[in-house]
């Protein structure tokens, strides 16, 4: 059975550094991958490579048995991404940034009363976004995920700015897609309680200065 | 496509929740160009001969003041990289930015604009290529104005910089823009005007789409 998502000797490098290189992994599906590692390790620049928001320096991306750089837009619309940010506009209310969100990345309008009950949010649905805390934003983002259906969730310290409640409801959620054959890549610094998972110690490939002349081999 | 729709619904519905946003664009049109007036002297025959050169470049600095919120709120808040994971390309999705941008500023200009030109005296040679050259010149205003926003992304003081680079680019809409008025006031053929007018207007519409998506691009790495 191939891997959802292969990752060969990949490389990033943003500006001047190299952030990490000789990076390998799979995952396959029902699989977790947890990164961890110090702050500035490249946990969320890898997250951001697998995104296919930041290019690859060296090394490339396997997607279901084929290179994701052969089809980057259907590779990019078979994930999810969820990064610091939280994509919640001030003037729409909940119920609103949630069905324009899962619209734009064509997902199914109906689910979204169903998913925003799921996230708890079902008292604020008409807030609007600048009332919002940024605990309820971050679970109105999280609420995406379950109305747009993609089988890669690659998320970016997911539990920053939630309660211990919140805390459950992502190690649920991550729990659920598991069970239905999707995957998941989290950035974490906590315990977030997901059984199973792979760990990746950023901190085992360390980075550097560019050499101006050499290049990536030199650092 | 439903994803297109989407996004101009909610850009749309986001201009109308935040009325005022777009209404400080026309207050700044209307004070702009009424400030003339005051400066050079009550003059109605001079102020006829330079009133479409007065509305066209102040519709140009009103356009302006709103290009920086084209992509920099969804940037700030990180619906540029959902925008970037959407099943729609790129390029459509800035150019229904674009569009939205202009059914909010640019069309709400050419509208007023009449208004104006009535108080500066313009009243029947022109007026009509007035609203005409302003609803085809704008649209490219706004496509130029995309490619800017996206350059500018993250940079400080944007707004500043996107003027340095928008507003050399749009001389030309401006040259037929006027143009296109003057002629008509002097009774000269006004097609040649509008058609260049036109042209721009296509021209940006193939090319700064993919311009503007490649700066998003490079913004979000």
């Amino acid at each position: 059975m191939t891997a959802l998502l292969e990752g060969r000797d990949i490389a990033c490098v943003r500006g001047e550094r190299l952030i990490f290189k000789h990076l390998s992994f799979e995952l396959s599906r029902g699989g977790a991958l947890l990164l961890v590692g110090k702050n500035g390790s490249g946990k969320s620049s890898l997250l951001r490579v697998l995104a296919g928001l930041l290019p690859l320096a060296q090394g490339e991306l396997v997607h279901q048995g084929e290179a994701a750089a052969d089809d980057l837009l259907g590779y990019r619309a078979s994930l999810h991404y969820q990064g610091h940010l939280d994509p919640v506009k001030p003037a729409l209310t909940a119920a609103e940034n949630l069905s324009t969100m899962s619209a734009t990345l064509g997902g199914d309008p109906s689910r979204v009363k169903e998913a925003i009950d799921h996230c708890g949010l079902a008292h604020v649905a008409d807030f609007t976004g600048r009332l919002m805390s940024q605990g309820q934003k971050r679970r109105l983002a999280l609420a995406r995920l379950l109305t747009v259906d993609r089988s890669l969730w690659l998320m970016d310290e997911p539990t920053a700015a939630l309660d211990s409640e919140g805390q459950e409801l992502v190690a649920t959620l991550v729990a659920a897609h598991r069970a239905d054959g999707g995957a998941v890549v989290i950035s974490t610094h906590q315990e977030l309680g997901i059984p199973n998972a792979m760990t990746l110690n950023l901190d085992a490939y360390p980075g550097g200065r560019m050499d101006p002349l050499f290049g990536l081999e030199a650092v | 496509m439903s994803a297109l729709l989407a996004i101009l619904a909610r850009d749309l519905r986001i201009a109308v929740r935040q009325i005022g946003d777009a209404g400080t664009v026309l207050v700044f049109f209307m004070i702009a160009v009424a400030l003339f007036p005051f400066g050079l002297g009550p003059d109605p025959l001079l102020l006829k001969k330079i009133a479409p050169g007065i509305i066209w470049v102040t519709a140009l600095l009103a356009a302006l003041l709103s290009l920086d919120r084209m992509f920099e709120a969804d940037h700030a808040d990180g619906t540029l990289e959902q925008l970037a994971l959407s099943p729609a390309p790129l390029e459509a999705i800035v150019a229904v930015k674009a569009l939205a941008h202009w059914l909010t500023t640019g069309l709400p200009l050419a509208l007023m604009a009449p208004v104006l030109g009535l108080m500066l005296g313009l009243t029947d040679d022109g007026f009509g290529e007035l609203v005409i050259t302003l609803l085809l010149g704008t649209p490219t205003i706004s496509l130029i104005g995309a490619v800017g926003a996206a350059v500018t992304l993250g940079a400080r003081r944007s707004g500043v910089l996107v003027a340095l680079l928008i507003l050399p680019l749009t001389i030309p809409v401006l040259i037929f823009g006027v143009g296109a008025i003057d002629a008509a006031i002097t009774d000269l053929p006004v097609g040649p005007h509008l058609a260049f007018l036109g042209a721009f207007l296509l021209g940006t519409i193939a090319l700064s789409p993919w311009a503007a998506a490649a700066a998003i691009r490079l913004a979000l790495r």
